[in-house]
Formats: structure tokens, sequence, C-alpha cells
């Protein structure tokens, strides 16, 4: 071969850079971060449910906001029929935090132990002040 | 072909290179800085809201148009003298589009979501518009110079195909100019922006700016590489640099006419703050008179036939018209809409230290490329032998 | 082989650079119907504002705290960056052609409140290279600040100086801060928004809410009975750089 050992120490790096991740993390285990999702505002709920259920909120989240911030924003529509049928406000900052006003454990815990870089909501919205 | 740029190089050059990689490493160092604390770092305000990144981008739109000034010539007019410089041309006009990319960057607040232009596209914005013809100008001229480039190499006749691509290219490096001037001389309220006259304007200083830089960069590789470019085609070029030249001097003039001739206010204060200062604020003058001097010689220079035929007045001259036109297009154009704010009010702007090291990182970038393409271009050329 | 390799080459690359111009499939579900207005929302053809200039009395800034505490506008303190969405500009200023020398002095420092004239013909909204700011149906110029690319190009095509730019992180130079409305951050431009987050809730814009002399009066302007449209039929009244053709929608009553 035309140049072979550039192009298999080429290939060797590539492989170790490629693996490198799954490597490293070979035998180790992680231990999901313990949370309370449990607010003040959550405990006054008699039916202690999201807008939608837990499932689609898990999942569909952040489709959810994404589309709530064009929505509101571009066409200046301010309230969200649930399946349910129920209508809600759609604001992150004064809808979603009043229930879930412990970002540190709702939003944060999760997304960094999954290594998902928390979108930049939070450098304009106004996160709740923990403890109120 | 891409290894001709890498073989055999001198030790002067190799220190040109790591120099020019050192301002980069400089200005790149200073626009993270940039893009932790914010356009505060730069000399821009609430009101000149504009300043040397947008002032550089404007200009060296126009030294990658002016390609088409040795394009033209030789493909349509069958001008054989520039036939070893062509590719010169194009591949000046790249490194310089690529720069205007750069200076673009460099100026926005949120410069992570650059592609919102593509993805949100909107047709009634100049500046959508200048993304689009920059971004087909870059690619046209990379299809061109390297075919045309690669079929010297191999010593056979350039592929009928990219014909069309180099007639596409000379109404498109109008456009790009064209596009530019769009960007500034539709808005309402700025008046010293608000004539047609802009894009013929900044065409005719870039037909003399970018032909200038060919001159240079020919006198440059002649001193420095066995390419010669061939008296004849620097002499050609030289022509083109001084009609183009009193063609600008005519279009700054005659914006003096109609504003100090009408008296309308808002059409002289861009001028009186250029060149006379304006409610106090006279920083500026100094640079428009040496713009003004700096053209002045070279017209003459340039005109008289003696020196335009004599290399060292033809180098001094083309070096006074690049100086020129940078300081006339590449700063005071863009200054002298923004200054009088939307109040009748002056507002001074200086660019700031950080902002000059991000502005010289981005010459670095445009010289590095335009360095390692031109020793590509004088090795083929030495191997082909044509 | 050389040839060969070339090929490889050309043909990645190209392939590249088609991945790149895939358009970005627009997953937003722009018309689905659980996204409603609120009914309680206040709704108008053009909306516009009237300020009456003999109720409003000289350093009075009621208006002003009260939209600049609803939107956590900063207080930069540094007259280069300040970002303001609704402040006073001496007449002379604010009407730079309609000044001259023998004008008496009280009507030439008289402060005129100013902000976003939310024109008909916005020549920002024409500049924006990704709709970032746009113009809703009912005449409302606003800004999508989630889009805002930084590039500065409405500033300079607004004649009436209503947009700030954020040179830096305004967070820490918000004193009073409002937790129900966002903040901005570094790197976006804003201004005015004619209090839609008010208007789609059922409150009238803030700083018309607080003006304690009704010197600020909001309202439709399509509608011939509205109250604005009755003052202005009433009462001799300016605007801004009307011989620019973009329209404004504030009016002034002096």
């Amino acid at each position: 071969m035309y140049n072979s050992r550039n192009i298999i120490i080429g290939i060797l790096v590539f492989v170790a850079l490629l693996t490198y991740p799954f490597l490293t993390g070979l035998g180790r285990t992680q231990v999901s971060p313990e949370i309370s999702l449990d607010t003040p505002a959550i405990q006054q709920l008699a039916v202690k449910e999201c807008i939608e259920d837990t499932d689609f909120m898990r999942s569909n989240h952040m489709a959810l906001l994404s589309d709530w911030k064009v929505t509101v924003v571009r066409d200046g529509n301010r309230v969200y029929v649930a399946e349910d049928g129920q209508e809600y406000i759609m604001s992150l900052q004064n809808t979603c935090m009043e229930c879930h006003s412990n970002k540190a454990q709702f939003c944060d815990a999760c997304h960094e132990f999954s290594g998902v870089q928390t979108p930049n909501c939070w450098t304009c919205h106004v996160e709740p002040r923990e403890g109120i | 072909m891409i290894e001709k740029a890498f073989r055999d190089m001198s030790r002067n050059y190799l220190l040109w290179l790591l120099s020019l990689l050192v301002l980069i490493g400089i200005g790149f160092g200073f626009y993270l800085v940039q893009l932790n604390q914010g356009l505060t770092i730069t000399g821009m305000s609430r009101d000149v809201t504009w300043g040397i990144y947008i002032g550089q981008f404007t200009f060296f739109v126009g030294v990658a148009a002016s390609a088409v000034m040795v394009v033209l010539p030789y493909y349509l007019h069958n001008v054989k003298e520039f036939g070893r410089i062509t590719v010169l041309g194009e591949f000046l006009a790249i490194g310089a589009v690529i720069m205007c990319m750069l200076f673009i960057l460099a100026d926005m607040g949120m410069p992570m979501r650059v592609l919102n232009m593509f993805v949100h596209a909107t047709p009634t914005s100049p500046m959508f518009w200048d993304a689009v013809v920059l971004s087909g100008y870059l690619l046209l001229n990379i299809i061109i110079g390297w075919n045309v480039l690669e079929s010297e190499y191999r010593g056979i006749p350039t592929p009928k195909w990219v014909k069309p691509f180099i007639y596409i290219s000379i109404p498109w490096a109008v456009s790009i100019h064209t596009v530019t001037a769009f960007l500034y001389s539709g808005l309402p309220g700025r008046d010293f922006w608000l004539t047609a006259l802009v894009a013929p304007k900044f065409l005719a200083g870039a037909f003399a700016t970018g032909p200038a830089l060919l001159i240079l960069l020919c006198f440059i590789l002649r001193k420095f590489s066995n390419f010669d470019a061939g008296r004849a085609a620097i002499q050609k070029l030289a022509l083109i640099v001084a009609y183009a030249l009193s063609i600008t001097i005519f279009m700054v003039a005659v914006e003096f006419f109609t504003a100090f001739y009408s008296q309308v206010p808002g059409h002289m204060y861009g001028l009186q703050f250029l060149f006379m200062g304006l409610y106090g604020h006279a920083g500026f003058a100094p640079v428009m008179w040496m713009f003004t001097i700096l053209a002045a010689a070279a017209l003459y220079l340039l005109i008289n036939r003696k020196t335009r035929e004599n290399d060292t007045t033809l180098f001094i001259a083309c070096m006074f018209v690049f100086i020129a036109m940078l300081l006339e297009k590449g700063v005071g154009f863009t200054l002298a809409g923004l200054v009088v704010n939307p109040f009748g009010r002056v507002a001074a702007y200086a660019p700031t230290m950080p902002e000059m090291f991000i502005t010289i990182g981005i010459w670095a970038v445009g010289a590095f490329i335009i360095s390692l393409f031109y020793k590509l271009v004088v090795t083929v050329k030495e191997t082909s032998g044509i | 082989m050389g040839i060969s390799r070339r090929k490889f080459i050309q043909i990645g690359g190209a392939c590249a650079l088609g991945i790149g111009v895939i358009p970005l499939a627009n997953v937003v579900a722009g018309n689905n119907p659980k996204f409603i207005p609120s009914s309680k929302a206040l709704a108008a053809d053009k909306w516009a504002m009237v300020i009456d200039m003999s109720k409003c009395p000289e350093g009075c800034d009621i208006c002003i705290k009260a939209c600049h505490y609803t939107h956590n506008v900063p207080e930069i303190g540094n007259a280069k960056e300040e970002v303001k969405w609704i402040w006073t500009e001496p007449f002379a200023s604010a009407f730079p052609y309609q000044k001259h020398d023998y004008m008496d002095e009280k009507t030439k420092k008289q402060p005129f409140l100013v902000l976003c004239n939310h024109c008909e013909n916005p020549s920002c909204v024409r500049v924006c290279p990704t709709k970032a700011t746009f113009k809703r149906p009912d005449g409302i110029v606003m800004m999508d600040y989630h889009r805002c690319i930084g590039c500065r190009y409405c500033m300079a095509a607004c004649p009436y100086g209503a947009r700030s730019f954020n040179f830096k992180d305004p967070r820490a130079y918000i004193t009073e801060l409002n937790p129900s409305y966002p903040t901005r951050s570094k790197g976006v431009v804003e201004k005015c928004n004619f209090c839609d987050e008010r208007l789609a809730l059922g409150s009238l814009p803030a700083c018309v809410e607080a003006c304690p002399n009704e010197a600020l009066v909001f309202g439709d302007i399509a509608d011939p009975n509205s109250k604005v449209r009755k003052l202005l039929a009433a009462n001799y009244n300016i605007q801004r750089k009307l011989k620019l053709g973009t329209k404004p929608k504030v009016y002034y009553i002096v």
C-alpha cells in the first residue's frame, strides 16, 4: 500500500479517539441522581399531574417548550389546550416554574447527569428564587 | 496538486507564515474575549452600531469583486497579457471573500445563530442576499481558480464545463459589491448613505483598489520568486487603476455638490463630519485629509505616463491607492452614515485595542490563505513553464 | 490509484456540501389548534398611541419607571451602551427638522416621550435577515429574542433611535428584577413591544396604566370610534419624521 505506515497510524489514532469515551466509561457504574421533585406548590395540588401525563412530558418537554416559545412570540397565542381540555398560560417562567420552583432539582440534575447541556433558557428567563 | 503549496518552502517564507499564525492566534484570543464579554470590548455604541468590522467587510468585498478586472478582459476581450495573472486575481478573491465572512462573524452579537440567515431566509433583507452572493462567489472562484490551475499543472486545456462558470462569475462579481452597497443605500434616515451613487462608487473604488493590490502582489512575487507577471500585464493593470481611481475621485467629489449646493443639513452632516469635523468632533478629519492627499498623489503618479511606466513610482502610486481606499471605504464611509444619530447628536467612535487585534487577525487569515495559494501558483507555473 | 483517490475526495466533499444545504425541516406546529389566544386578550386592527404633551409634566418619569421595571430593562449607566424602551428627548432632538433659531426656549427644551413608533411600514422589519423583528397583523412590531443574531442592521435602519443593543450581559444592571418577565441576554437587540405580553392577557401597556394624568392613550386607530381617533380628530398633533414614509403610530398632541 502506498504510504502504508502513515495510513495505519492515522487509522489507529482515529479509532482510539472514536472509542475513547466508551473505553473510559467501561466497567464504571453511574449512580443516577437522587432528586426530589416535590415543591410546596405541588403539595397543594389535589391531583399531582403536570399539564400532560408524565411519560409525555418526559419525552416531549423540549419540543413542547420550543413550540410554546414560537407560538407565543410569533403568533400571539398565549393559551395551551391540554389533551384533557384544560387550559394553561404558555409561560416557562410563570407557568412551569410556578410548580417546579426547584430548578436545580427539576432541570439541572437530569440535564447534568445525562450530559445534555441545558439549552440557554436561563440567560433570559428568570429562574425562581429557591425556597419561595 | 495542493502539496505543491508546501514543497521547498524557504526559511523566510516559513517565518512569514509563522508570524501570520501568531497574529491569527492573538486575534482569535481577543475574539474569545469578545465572545465571553460581548461587543462591549469594542468601540461601538448604541449610535455607532457598526464600526471597523463592517467597514473592513465592505472594503474587502470590493477587493474580491475586483478579480473581474482581470477575468473580464482576458476571457471576453482576449487580452492575452492577463493570461498569467487571471488565476492570481481569482485566488485573491477567495482570500478576500473569506475575510469578508470572518468580519461579518466578528461583528455579530450572536454568532452561534448565524445559520438563522438561511434557516429563516428573508428575501427582503439585503443582508440575506449578501450572504447568498458572497457564498456563491466563493464557490465560483474555488471552482474556476482550481480547475484553471490544475489543467495548467497537467498541461491540458481548461475543461469546457468551466467556461460557463467563468462567464457567470463576471456579473456575479458586480453583484456582490452592488448588494453590499444596497446594504447601506436603502435606509431611511441615514442621509449620507441614502444615494443611488453608493453602488457605482463602490464598484469604481473596488476596480482601483483590487488591481492596485494585484500590482503590488506581482511586484512582491517578482522580488521573492521566479514568477514575473510581465511588464505588459502590469502596465495594463496600472491603466485600469488610473481610470478607476479618477472615476472614484469624481464620484466622491460630486457628493459635495449635491450636499452643499442644496444646503440640506442631513446631507451635509456626513461630509462635514468626514472632512471638517462636526459640532466639535473633528477627530476623523485628518484621516480623510490623508485619503485626499494620497488619492490626489496617486492620481498624479498614475495619469503621468512617465511615473506610471516607472516601476518604483508605480509601486508607490499603488500603495497610495490601496491605503487611501482603505481609509475612505474601510472606515470613513461606514462611520459617516452613523455618527449623527437619529436625534441630531454626534456620537464618537474609535476602535479599541481588542477590536484592532481581531481586525488584524482577520487580515492575517487573508494574508495566510493568499500566501499559500500564491506559493502554489508560483510552483505550478515554474513546473509547467507557462 | 492517484486518480481514484482524488475522485473519492471530490465526491466526499460534494456529499458533505449536500448535507450542509439540506433545508432544516421546520418541526414547529404553527397552526396547531392546541395553541389559542387568551379569551381575555385585547385585540385591535391597528394599535396606536397618542401622547398628550399638555398632560405630560416635565420631570415626571412614572411611565418610564413602570415600563423599565415591567420589562427588566437594565440601567447600564453609560450612554454608549444604554438600553431604553421609553425615555424623554428635548423637542429639538425628537423633532430635529422642526426646530428653528427663534423658537422659545421652553418648547425647544420640552422633554418629549419617545419610544418605538411601531411603524406601519417599518424599515427595521424590512432589513432584518432572520425575521427576528416582524410586524404582527395588529401592527405591533415585535422582537423575537430567540432568533436575533445581533447584526444590528435594524438599528441602522431605524430612523427613531428606538432600538438598543445588549453590548454586555444586562443581568448585573437590573436593580429590581421583575420575576414574571424575562431579561435579555448579551448580543441581542431590544426595544418597546407595546406590551404585547400584557395585551395578550387583557391589560393595557404598563406606561399607559401607570400615567396618573392619562397623558398616554392607547387604542385601535383603525376604529373610528376609538378614544385615540377621537383625540386625533379634536386636537392638533404631530409625528416624528413623517417624510421618511415609515408611517409611525405614536402621535403627539401639542
